[in-house]
């Protein structure tokens, strides 16, 4: 069986359509789990995106806790000889996805954007060294568990003819010593840099929180909108929410236009915004290593640069 | 208060160069370092220390040059390091069952310490992995740690949720490179931590026939392909050309 679980509905529906092809070849059934209220039409829908089954495990859990979700799951892989398990890579995924593997002395491999079968082995694949190489990882025993990012692959056609069936169980789970005192949303401007087809970056170079404007009106003027920043200015400076973040740590990215402005251009920072279109960067130093990652530069003082390229853009759209 | 700090070797991935035929990384001869992470996750357990006393066991698993690694841990603070020798082939189930060995054969311990991940490949499994073998408490991602005497409460950055756990001891605790800045020690320090004990264990010894259940069986390289067309002579001739070319790129324009 190739088990499907996220707290991300997207993501799930994303997953869905590798697990479906993976199961096909492994001649498996594709089994959704949803953890908590007992939710049908949430499994209908899953259903409907390719889920040939759906496991409701019911529990009176108030919020997410790794301890308790992997028991969860374990029992689950266990009690139906789950073979693989793919799970969606936000945060919550990854850290229940690598104590599952504890659990079970199951390898597990995280933030996989390419999954396959090569002589009948699964395979997935995942960037490492900060982007500078691809790991193909072979897995040798089962269960394996892999974790997905958002927009790794696309989701089936959803089809309403689909069907699938729904079972419900009763799961108990052993109790955590941890407690949650606090979970709040973080603060959402409804900024999305995932999404972005154009983003305007800003970077250590700026002297003072005020001058973000600087990228904000470039980003504005090529209908953009968005702005992304390097990880000081989001974790040290805060002058920017995580949002903005881009980079190892942060968001990854892909826009068709990136534009660096007073970012040195460090591998992890790199390492988000490498899969973008094309790359611009503006840096007063001709040294600076984002020059080697970009397509166009201007090496000079962006307090110079990008007031006059808004104009220049301006104009030029009209 | 008995600390355990896991601090991995890496390589420093800035200083990695690559091959400009195959485009795939060149692993050999570049610098080693204590993974960065990890030495966030040390300096949090110095402040442990400081605040309630105890002890702190930096825990390496390995080849034998990481013992050099270890040394600025301990010229950092800690109190005694352990080397585990492991075989090159490692994977993230036979350093966790290595890691959880090796705390058994420690023995009391109250908290154990990591790095949110490593930053050479950045997985972030072994904690959580290593909660789950021991059976203990995980908290991720921690932004802050405030450890009173029966219990430890963290506050995490969980990507969309900001979320304040807490945990009664022992527990693990992963922590973000935003939570503190490491120190760096001082000459006396380091002088003074050759004289602090490291023990060296063999993989063997702790568990015998492990065997990894994920292999590398591949590193390709990436292209990462650019123009670098640079401008760097007057400013608006520069802007006028950059304009003109992403408006040919189709990436500007109406
Ligand atoms: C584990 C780990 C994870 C990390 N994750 C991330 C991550 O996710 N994202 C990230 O971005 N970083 C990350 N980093 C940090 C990264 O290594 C760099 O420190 C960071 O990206 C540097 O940010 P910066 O380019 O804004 O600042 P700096 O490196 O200080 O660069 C500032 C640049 O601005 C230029 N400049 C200054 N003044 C001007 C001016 N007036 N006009 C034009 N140019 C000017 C300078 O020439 C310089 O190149 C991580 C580091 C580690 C160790």
């Amino acid at each position: 069986m190739v088990l499907v679980y996220s707290d991300n509905k997207k993501i799930t529906i994303e997953i869905l359509s590798k697990a479906s092809e993976i199961a096909k070849e492994q001649k498996k059934k594709v089994t959704a789990v949803i953890i908590g209220k007992p939710d049908e039409n949430l499994a209908k829908e899953y259903i409907s995106y390719g889920a040939e089954e759906v496991f409701i495990a019911e529990t009176e859990l108030e919020s997410f806790k790794s301890e308790e979700y992997s028991d969860i799951l374990a029992s689950i892989v266990k009690e139906t000889g789950t073979e693989t398990i793919l799970i969606g890579s936000n945060k919550n995924g990854k850290e229940l996805s690598a104590r599952l593997g504890g659990k079970l002395n199951a390898g597990c491999v995280v933030d996989s954007n390419n999954i396959y079968i090569k002589n009948n082995k699964l395979m997935a694949e995942r960037v490492v060294y900060s982007g500078n190489a691809i790991a193909v990882e072979q897995f040798n025993s089962t269960p394996a568990i892999i974790t997905v990012p958002s927009k790794a692959f696309d989701s089936l056609k959803k089809d309403d003819s689909r069907k699938g069936e729904i079972t419900k169980k009763k799961i108990e789970s052993e109790k955590s010593k941890s407690k949650i005192l606090k979970a709040h949303e973080m603060k959402s401007e409804g900024t999305n840099v995932e999404d972005a087809e154009i983003i305007v970056s800003c970077g250590r170079g700026f002297k003072d929180k005020g001058d973000i404007k600087l990228v904000q009106e470039l980003a504005d003027i090529l209908k953009g909108k968005t702005v992304g920043c390097s990880r000081p200015l989001a974790a040290d400076l805060k002058w920017l929410s995580e949002e903005h973040w881009i980079g190892l740590s942060g968001h990854k990215v892909k826009p068709k236009l990136y534009i660096a402005a007073g970012i040195s251009g460090q591998i992890q920072h790199i390492a988000g915004m490498r899969d973008s279109g094309i790359i611009v960067a503006i840096n007063k130093d001709p040294e600076a290593l984002i020059f080697r990652s970009a397509d166009y530069g201007i090496v000079g003082d962006l307090y110079e640069v990008l007031p006059k390229l808004t104009d220049a853009v301006k104009a030029k759209m009209g | 208060m008995n600390i355990i700090v896991c601090a991995k070797q890496v390589i420093d991935v800035s200083e990695m160069k690559v091959d400009a035929n195959t485009k795939k990384p060149i692993l050999q001869g570049v610098p080693q370092k204590i993974s960065d992470i990890d030495k966030n996750a040390m300096e949090e357990a110095i402040k442990i220390k400081d605040k309630h006393g105890g002890k702190i066991t930096v825990l390496t698993i390995g080849p034998a040059d990481a013992k050099e690694r270890i040394k600025e841990i301990l010229a950092m603070g800690a109190d005694e390091g352990i080397l585990v020798t492991a075989p090159d082939n490692i994977d993230y189930f036979m350093t966790a069952t290595l890691l959880a060995e090796a705390i058994k054969k420690i023995g009391e311990y109250d908290m154990i310490l990591c790095g949110e991940a490593s930053i050479d490949l950045f997985s972030g499994q072994i904690g959580p992995r290593l909660a789950g073998l021991l059976n203990i408490p995980q908290i991720t991602y921690a932004l802050n740690v405030t450890a009173e005497k029966d219990k430890v409460t963290a506050e995490r950055n969980m990507g969309d949720m900001a979320v304040t756990t807490e945990a009664t001891y022992p527990a693990l605790i992963t922590v973000t490179k935003e939570i503190n800045e490491p120190r760096l020690p001082s000459l006396m320090q380091i002088l003074g931590a050759a004289n602090k004990p490291i023990n060296e264990w063999t993989a063997d010894s702790l568990k015998s026939g492990l065997k990894p259940l994920v292999e590398t069986v591949e590193l390709k390289g990436v292209s990462m392909e650019r123009k670098n067309i640079v401008y760097q002579n007057d400013i608006d001739e520069s802007i006028g050309k950059l304009v003109d070319s992403l408006a040919k790129e189709g990436v500007i324009g109406r």
